[in-house]
């Protein structure tokens, strides 16, 4: 396991303090959650604590950064997506500001706080704005990866951060090439996997492997903008896909891999895990995530029905 | 487009030095006389709000704001945010004639192709500091703007142009509290105070009084009295009332007319957004001509 994916963000913040004076940090009143109070503590000058108003703050946020400025703005992920998306949408995105929308406790990692705090839209809504990259990280270190990438952009990037800690992966060097990183060569099917979902994926492909399945593990932490080129030549290669996500199968991550593989005019079975069309609950995370088809073995059955 | 010789002339002395109160009355004449002209050609725009706006943009622009129309994005220069985007006319005419444009771009309003968009964006037209066109966002961006310059050294002014139905939003309220926290220097809201919206008075669709009693309670640091935001020499009063000693941030209420300048579509909400018909024209226009020819005379 690795360290909690938010108190790698936080403490990557406070240390690209030091050598982006630029970096400027907004949260709204959950800093000690979202872990950004670790640069506010180091650089107070530089930290606001906008209170609990997130449409303010991203905001607040454009104007710093139409003076030079590069914010990273802060607060549970569906907060931003719902209460900023006015503000996302008509300044950040529509002026190409360098901001970074940091979208803690993204999916159901905020577990036992229940529906009305897990994120289950937030890629569907972050994907459909112009000028919006979106990279939903898989493990601390590529949480890390994506705040130094999105730090380099001149226009906003939203980051999809999950609360937990999770089995590490392998390091991806290229991380900042936005390409599909393949974990795992195979020939039977091809499994693509979002954010956390990644270590289900490359346990599943372990139980297959055993059974005579080869499955090919791609792990696509962009979203936005989507590899289609490295997506389709694995498709092409096995044939078959399956698309995970913590997130509504409606308009996200596999959403957005349907939508390029069509334009690659390429036949394929395909099949989709994520939350369905439905509100979920409160719960133990992994038991949660589990209960909503999300877990190693949920994962391996659906690879053997579609290899069927 | 034509604006007279002597309108010309306050244009050119303008590169040198500040207008008086007289001089930037005729010019918010003659802008609202263009704005008149150019709505009704094109048939589309918002009439109202861009009247009831012309003076205070004129003495912000030609009096007051530190700009420079050669160099829009020079770091020093003070911000304008037009909250009430769909003022757009009255920004571009005020740009255009400032020179950071051709004024012979202005017929191209809201043409497809044109950099006029139907509200301010910062990415097509030189000159605007911010887009809008969603009300409620500007006094958030000013404050992010006036605390970029505490934090980098510098002394420019973030003037943030609103109307009463654009303070409906609960954001803005959001930014009034984040303001008086921080207190930026130099942050300035101005509330254009017309009191009609788009579907009919401030009464009727939300009432805000008292506003000067809101924003005191939220902590903001309120100009002593409303001022009469069509006078000129009233506007440079509450400009000196900006420089005066105080807390920040600061915000002025001004008292003024939706549909300004046309007796028949002075305060009439449906005046906020319809297109300005031939008839109408025809018999409102000499009315503004007769207000410049007016105010040339009093020069
Ligand atoms: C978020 C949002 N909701 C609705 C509108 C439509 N709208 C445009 S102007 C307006 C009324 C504005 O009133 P006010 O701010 O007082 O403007 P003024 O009278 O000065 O023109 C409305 C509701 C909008 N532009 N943005």
């Amino acid at each position: 396991m690795s360290i909690a994916m938010r108190d790698a963000f936080g403490a990557k913040l406070a240390e690209l303090g030091n050598t982006h004076p630029e970096l400027v940090v907004l949260d709204a009143d959950v800093s000690s959650s979202t872990k950004s109070a670790i640069f506010g503590k180091a650089f107070p000058n530089r930290f606001f604590n906008c209170g609990v108003a997130e449409a303010n703050m991203v905001d607040v946020a454009a104007g710093l950064a139409t003076c030079g400025y590069h914010p990273v703005v802060n607060a549970f992920a569906i907060f931003l997506a719902l209460k900023g998306t006015d503000q996302i949408r008509n300044v950040l995105c529509y002026n190409h500001l360098p901001v970074v929308v940091a979208g803690a406790y993204g999916g159901l990692s905020d577990s036992f706080d229940g529906a009305s705090h897990q994120s289950i839209t937030d890629i569907a809504i972050m994907r459909a704005m112009p000028n919006m990259e979106v990279i939903v990280p898989a493990d601390s270190r590529q949480a890390e990866q994506a705040l130094e990438y999105a730090l380099a952009q001149s226009g906003p990037v939203y980051i999809r951060l999950n609360r937990n800690a999770m089995p590490e992966l392998p390091e991806s060097p290229d991380f900042a090439q936005r390409k599909v990183i393949t974990l795992r060569t195979g020939t039977c099917v091809t499994i693509a996997a979002n954010g956390i979902t990644t270590s289900m994926a490359m346990k599943a492909a372990e139980t297959l492997a055993a059974e005579g399945i080869d499955a090919e593990v791609l792990t696509i932490p962009f979203v936005k903008p989507l590899d289609g080129a490295g997506l389709a030549a694995s498709v092409r290669k096995t044939g078959k896909l399956l698309t995970i996500e913590e997130h509504t199968v409606v308009g996200g991550f596999g959403s957005a891999c349907t939508e390029a593989l069509a334009r690659e005019q390429l036949s394929y079975r395909y099949d989709a895990v994520g939350i369905e069309d439905c509100f979920t609950e409160t719960g133990a995370y992994d038991a949660l995530l589990a209960a909503y088809g999300l877990s190693a073995d949920a994962i391996a059955q659906r690879v053997r029905n579609l290899c069927r | 487009m034509e604006l007279d010789t002597l309108v010309q002339s306050l244009l050119d002395k303008k590169r040198n030095s500040p207008l008086s109160a007289r001089e930037l009355a005729v010019l918010a004449a003659a802008f609202r006389l263009t704005m008149f002209d150019v709505l009704h050609d094109r048939g589309t725009g918002h009439w109202g709000g861009a009247s009831s706006a012309a003076e205070l943009t004129t003495a912000l622009y030609f009096n007051r704001m530190q700009v420079n129309p050669n160099d829009p994005h020079w770091d020093d220069r003070d911000r304008f945010i037009l909250s009430k985007g769909h003022a757009s006319m009255n920004l571009y005419t005020i740009l255009a004639n400032r020179g950071y444009f051709p004024v012979e771009d202005l017929p191209g309003f809201r043409k497809l192709g044109s950099h006029l968009q139907g509200h301010p964006s910062m990415k097509k037209t030189p000159g605007v500091d911010m887009s809008t066109g969603a009300l409620g966002h500007g006094l958030s961006i000013g404050v992010g703007m006036a605390l970029a310059a505490r934090l980098s050294g510098k002394k420019f002014w973030t003037y943030v142009l609103s109307g009463e139905g654009c303070l409906n939003e609960g954001q803005t309220w959001e930014a009034m509290m984040m303001g008086a926290k921080y207190r930026p220097e130099r942050l300035v809201m101005m509330i254009d105070f017309n009191k009609v919206q788009l579907d009919g008075t401030m009464n009727d669709i939300m009432p805000l009084d008292s506003l000067v009693d809101k924003f005191k309670a939220f902590g903001w640091n309120v100009a002593p009295r409303a001022f009469n935001g069509h006078d000129t020499q009233d506007i440079l009063e509450s400009f000196t009332w900006m420089d005066s000693d105080g807390a920040w941030p600061k915000a002025v209420v001004y008292d003024t007319i939706k549909g300004k300048g046309v007796s028949f579509m002075e305060g009439k909400s449906a005046w906020h957004g319809a297109p300005i018909d031939d008839k109408s024209f025809a018999e409102g226009r000499p009315q503004l001509v007769a207000d410049l020819e007016r105010k040339e005379a009093a020069l």
